[in-house]
């Protein structure tokens, strides 16, 4: 079986690729998540991945299958969604997620409307989502540029950002970095799911972020042993899936989050701070 | 009483000149996709108004009709849908239009073929393959068969010309293609498309197609079911992949990088492309279709 698996990661191209692509995904995910876990913002990741939608269907109707037209369109969706729910959190009475649900589900309505003036075409749906399978080369530089910057600006932005989540009174206190880490980070939030998206579908990239954090965050309270963990798990869980849908035949996507899943249940279960047993 | 009765009759005495003018419009017909309409408009000439439910360049498999949709059943006097589990939702839709007795099963007479590949997940609501029009002498069947529907629902048209002229053009096509086949060297004649469309056409035809999805667009591909095919192109050297007009272009460009195999053009199988495009009509995608394959295949 593992000599199986090895000779079919030299044999066929896609698989290489598919784990370079899911590498760039856990290392990226893995901060962004573990931080989206510790500001209780789980659902935003879900949320703000249906809003890019519209950007990305205008941009394949303006352009076609082109990924820069796809991300731009997905990267501005994305970002008007996020300040717009922030804008209305500070301006109105109503709290950051209300708004956030609110503008997403439009952006996600606008979506399937934009897609749906082009004729009948619902396949359109399917052009969206890319294929973990099916990377190609500008993808994947796609994928590793954004891990890359998202790594980069995360050193830069960890001491607030940390600060600002454990103690944002203290941060106010002492400094006005705390708006701008904030905005910087739901950036890279969006340019994550934005690459992940039509690299790799929702489901996966949102899977991605969130299973490994709420995993680490089972097994220690350190931020940092968090990042790294969330990351190794992340990487793991995507070997193993995509053995599963080599050895099985399993949609690719939905074996490697599954597979995360079963760590995250085990976890559930023993986890050292915070798990049933440890609890008991 | 007497009085009142012949009030009451008045509209039906008006109606008979106001029907005789109405013969002269042209008859509705509502078609669940594309290639349907188009042999509609080939039998039917000018005496009747033909509509696509699923435009060209859609993809009917997916395809969820909307309030407008019923509304234009109820207006047909005549519903084409292909039948062989392709559009089920076509009759569920004429049904609810109330336009059960105004729907014709194109694919009625054709000898069906099972799908490929059943046991795999897909979308179809039988295990019988409805793609019978990537056949011309299936095609045969379905003019015949809509020849007859069309005779029925306007007696007093003539679709006798239409329909003759169309089978002669369609057996120039079917001979036409079984030429450019021949000419192709025995080893070569295989090739491989995202949806598994042409079953009906591989076994008229003599051309093998190899699918990496199975029979549907419907389900998402594994990293075996791509291994397979990859392994498949290889061992069996086959020369040419192509893209379907409606699937994920980025998987076949993958496999194609992967194995060397030549990628082909655009080959239509459920759908026709729009107006200006390459395959505007049925014989024009079947035209298109054999080109790009000969091209492709040939050494």
């Amino acid at each position: 079986m593992s000599l199986d698996l090895l000779s079919a990661f030299a044999e066929f191209g896609f698989m290489r690729r598919a784990l370079a692509g899911c590498l760039a995904l856990s290392l990226a995910g893995a901060p962004i998540g573990t931080f989206l876990l510790l500001r209780r913002m789980s659902l935003v990741g879900d949320a703000l991945a249906h809003a890019i939608l519209p950007g990305a269907a205008l941009g394949y109707l303006a352009a076609g299958l082109s990924l820069g037209a796809m991300t731009l369109g997905g990267l501005i969706a994305g970002f008007v969604v996020a300040l717009l729910a922030g804008l209305v959190a500070r301006a109105t009475s109503l709290r950051e997620d209300a708004s956030l649900a609110a503008f997403y589900l439009l952006s996600l309505a606008l979506g399937v409307v934009i897609i749906s003036t082009r004729g009948s075409n619902v396949d359109l749906l399917r052009v969206l989502f890319g294929s973990v399978l099916a990377l190609d080369d500008p993808t994947l530089t796609l994928l590793a540029g954004v891990a890359s910057l998202t790594l980069l600006v995360f050193a830069l932005i960890y001491r607030p950002l940390a600060l600002e989540t454990a103690d944002p009174g203290f941060l106010a206190s002492v400094s006005r970095s705390g708006g701008p880490a904030h905005l910087v980070f739901m950036a890279l939030l969006v340019l994550n799911l934005v690459a992940g998206f039509h690299a790799l579908g929702t489901l996966l990239s949102v899977g991605l972020m969130i299973l490994p954090a709420a995993t680490a965050r089972l097994w220690t309270r350190s931020v940092g042993a968090m990042m790294a963990l969330a990351a190794a798990l992340g990487f793991a869980s995507s070997l193993a899936g995509l053995a599963l849908s080599y050895a099985q035949g399993w949609p690719t996507g939905p074996a490697i989050i599954l597979c995360a899943g079963v760590v995250y249940a085990l976890s559930l279960a023993f986890g050292r701070a915070g798990g049933l047993a440890a609890r008991a | 009483m007497l009085n009142r009765r012949a009030l009451l009759a008045a509209p039906l005495l008006l109606a008979v000149p106001a029907r005789a003018s109405q013969s002269a419009a042209p008859m509705r017909v509502l078609a669940s996709f594309s290639i349907l309409a188009d042999i509609v408009k080939k039998v039917g000439g000018e005496r009747v108004a033909v509509e696509a439910l699923v435009g060209p360049g859609a993809d009917a498999h997916a395809f969820q009709p909307s309030p407008a949709d019923a509304g234009k059943a109820a207006a047909a006097r005549l519903v084409v849908v292909n039948g062989l589990g392709f559009d089920p939702w076509m009759e569920r839709l004429a049904a609810a239009a109330g336009a059960k007795d105004r729907i014709v099963v194109a694919a009625r007479d054709v000898p069906a073929l099972k799908a490929a590949d059943a046991h795999d997940g897909h979308a179809h609501a039988s295990d019988l393959d409805p793609h019978a029009w990537q056949s011309a002498p299936n095609m045969r069947r379905y003019v015949g068969t809509i020849r007859a529907a069309l005779e029925q629902a306007d007696p007093q048209g003539d679709y006798a010309a239409g329909a003759t002229t169309f089978l002669a053009e369609l057996d120039a096509l079917d001979a036409d293609i079984r030429v450019a086949v021949a000419a192709l060297p025995p080893n070569r004649r295989k090739v491989v498309t995202t949806h598994d469309a042409f079953g009906y056409f591989a076994a008229e035809y003599g051309l093998a197609f190899l699918a990496p999805k199975g029979v549907s667009n419907e389900a998402e591909p594994s990293a075996r079911d791509l291994a397979r095919i990859i392994r498949q192109i290889r061992e069996e050297k086959i020369p040419a992949v192509f893209l379907e007009n409606v699937v994920d272009p980025r998987l076949m460009q993958r496999i194609a990088a992967e194995t060397g195999a030549r990628i082909g053009g655009k080959l239509y199988s459920d759908s026709l492309s729009p107006p200006d495009g390459p395959a505007p009509t049925y014989l024009a995608m079947m035209r298109h279709n054999i080109r790009e394959l000969t091209t492709a295949l040939a050494p």
